[in-house]
């Protein structure tokens, strides 16, 4: 059906784009976890309540999600350009993903350290812990599972909006669909990559399920 | 006597809402002796929870003073009321253990949180769970805990860092009565064997009297009456009190109300045949309604309520032996 070398620029699609998603979820994780449980512990009834910075930190959280996608990817090129040297390619794209994501990843990490019950917050800070030790020793570990199936969410929104970069010189397998599936009204072409996209969208969900249930010490 | 080990002075808690304020706790004075096992008693919303919660500063007290061994902890710096903390140790009602831990884990927590080297503070841990019957559960997770076990683990965790003092927060209100009882034991185990003092919310008569020294009426956000159990349970001298001691089967719905007498037994004088002896010395017989007996430390204490003969003759008769023996009859009544 396809060429040896249209199987070879899918693979390297495929390649692209795991390697833009998992590295804008982990650097959007490291940005998006200190938002998230500075969103956490500033609020009202939070561990150590800080209620201008929470609300700064909420608008700006609102702001950047407000923004559509694509818009935001044009947006930030200037950034972009000044951070990787250029805007188009694979590095150009981790920029605004992770502009984008980080705030998603910071309101998916508030809603899983909510889930935490508040008693066992209570205990720790009637044992003497500090706000670190609460977040380091309590917050975050007792949240993991719901973190790790946070992660997976996160992963696969990151890799739509991947795909929508190959619009404006994004690489991976968006690309290829809009270059030859769209531009060149190579149908096979488009087909085989919404295939190629469903299957890691799989893989990602499948893992984080599993990392899920792994970590769970509730459920037997 | 020495200082109390907590004295609390002119404490006051209120919260404010939009457009009025509501004291929760108002002018409570207490003090707690070293080796007390002191229950605060009342009904919900009656501020003992609230209390407790002042006492480690869980909740900010909004004015007087909770004297920690002679510090106040109001006045105390984030990092030294942390380091007071470590000296009582609190329980919940709904365990709040780390369900992401082993019970071991747990119990180490505290340990953690102080620094101490891993092998000591596992060393440490599996003492406490053998003190607390659980060293077979160790590697267990608390989802895979009875109720009771859970909240042995939680006493066990409490108990890591030496404290002077456990509070405990309507710690059996979960569990049913044969654990509560379970429980109960080891608190007053864990209060004997380490000369720790408990301080014991609930809002069950039976907790206070299985296994309390002294106890604190609280209602409407203030202490109605405290003092040694026996005092207060029997000898009640407020309204508060008088309602709170009263067993549900005393209520006056369920009560017939005329000529009710209760009579309290505040020694070994149970033993005797003594209300036998009081009927044939009236030559009237009597209804029992109700008679609740039970040692404390090898003493007799009880109540019981009897409905007198419609005769005054037999009537003044029994008040004359009751007084010849020492005995209190006080009419209930009263109560309504």
């Amino acid at each position: 059906m396809f060429d040896e070398q249209m199987i070879e620029m899918l693979w390297e699609g495929v390649i692209d784009t795991i390697y833009m998603t998992v590295a804008s979820t982990v650097l959007s994780y490291v940005f998006g976890m200190v938002m998230g449980v500075l969103l956490v512990i500033c609020r009202k009834d939070g561990i150590a309540p800080r209620p201008v910075l929470y609300a700064c930190l909420d608008v700006v959280v609102n702001l950047t999600r407000s923004f559509p996608f694509l818009i935001l990817m044009i947006a930030v090129i200037p950034v972009t350009r000044f951070i990787v040297g250029t805007t188009i390619g694979n590095n150009a794209t981790i920029v605004p993903l992770v502009i984008a994501a980080a705030p998603f990843v910071a309101r998916l990490i508030e809603a899983s350290l909510l889930e935490v019950d508040g008693g066992v917050v209570e205990a720790a800070q009637s044992m003497g812990a500090s706000t670190w030790q609460i977040i380091t020793k309590v917050l975050l570990p007792e949240a993991l599972p719901s973190l790790l199936n946070g992660s997976a969410v996160a992963a696969i929104t990151i890799l739509g909006y991947s795909a929508m970069s190959g619009a404006v010189g994004g690489g991976g397998l968006g690309k290829l669909a809009i270059m030859y599936g769209y531009n060149r009204y190579q149908t096979d072409v488009m087909f085989a990559t919404i295939v190629l996209l469903i299957i890691i969208v799989q893989l990602f969900q499948m893992i984080g399920n599993w990392a899920t249930k792994r970590s769970d010490k509730r459920v037997f | 006597m020495a200082d109390p080990i907590i004295r609390i002075c002119d404490l006051e808690k209120k919260f404010q809402s939009k457009n009025s304020e509501v004291y929760a706790l108002k002018g409570i004075n207490l003090e707690i002796n070293q080796g007390d096992i002191y229950g605060i008693i009342g009904r919900s919303g009656a501020g003992k929870s609230t209390l407790v919660r002042c006492i480690n500063m869980l909740e900010r007290p909004t004015g007087g003073q909770v004297l920690f061994e002679g510090r106040d902890l109001c006045r105390l710096g984030d990092r030294e009321l942390r380091e007071a903390r470590r000296s009582m140790g609190m329980i919940f009602q709904q365990f709040n253990l780390l369900m992401q831990r082993t019970a071991m884990e747990n119990v180490c927590f505290p340990l953690e949180l102080i620094g101490t080297p891993r092998e000591e503070a596992r060393k440490r841990a599996a003492e406490l769970l053998e003190l607390v019957g659980l060293a077979d559960r160790a590697k267990s997770y608390p989802s895979q805990l009875s109720g009771g076990q859970k909240q042995r683990v939680a006493i066990a965790r409490a108990l890591a860092t030496n404290p002077k003092v456990l509070l405990c927060d309507e710690a059996t209100s979960a569990l049913d009565p044969s654990t509560t009882d379970s429980i109960l034991a080891l608190i007053k185990d864990i209060n004997r064997r380490l000369g720790i003092t408990a301080v014991i919310i609930t809002h069950e008569m039976s907790v206070i009297e299985k296994i309390c020294s002294h106890v604190a009426i609280i209602a409407g956000g203030r202490i109605a009456e405290c003092g040694p159990v026996e005092q207060v349970f029997y000898h009640p001298t407020t309204d508060a009190a008088r309602i709170m001691v009263t067993p549900e089967a005393l209520s006056p719905e369920k009560l017939p109300c005329e000529r009710m007498v209760r009579i309290v037994f505040n020694g070994t004088k149970a033993l005797e045949p003594l209300i036998g002896t009081m009927m044939l010395d009236c030559g009237k017989p009597m209804s029992i309604f109700y008679s609740d007996m039970r040692e404390v430390d090898g003493v007799t204490y009880g109540q019981m309520v009897l409905q007198l003969p419609d005769d005054a003759e037999a009537i003044r008769r029994i008040y004359a032996f009751a007084e010849s023996r020492g005995l209190i009859l006080e009419e209930l009544n009263c109560v309504r």
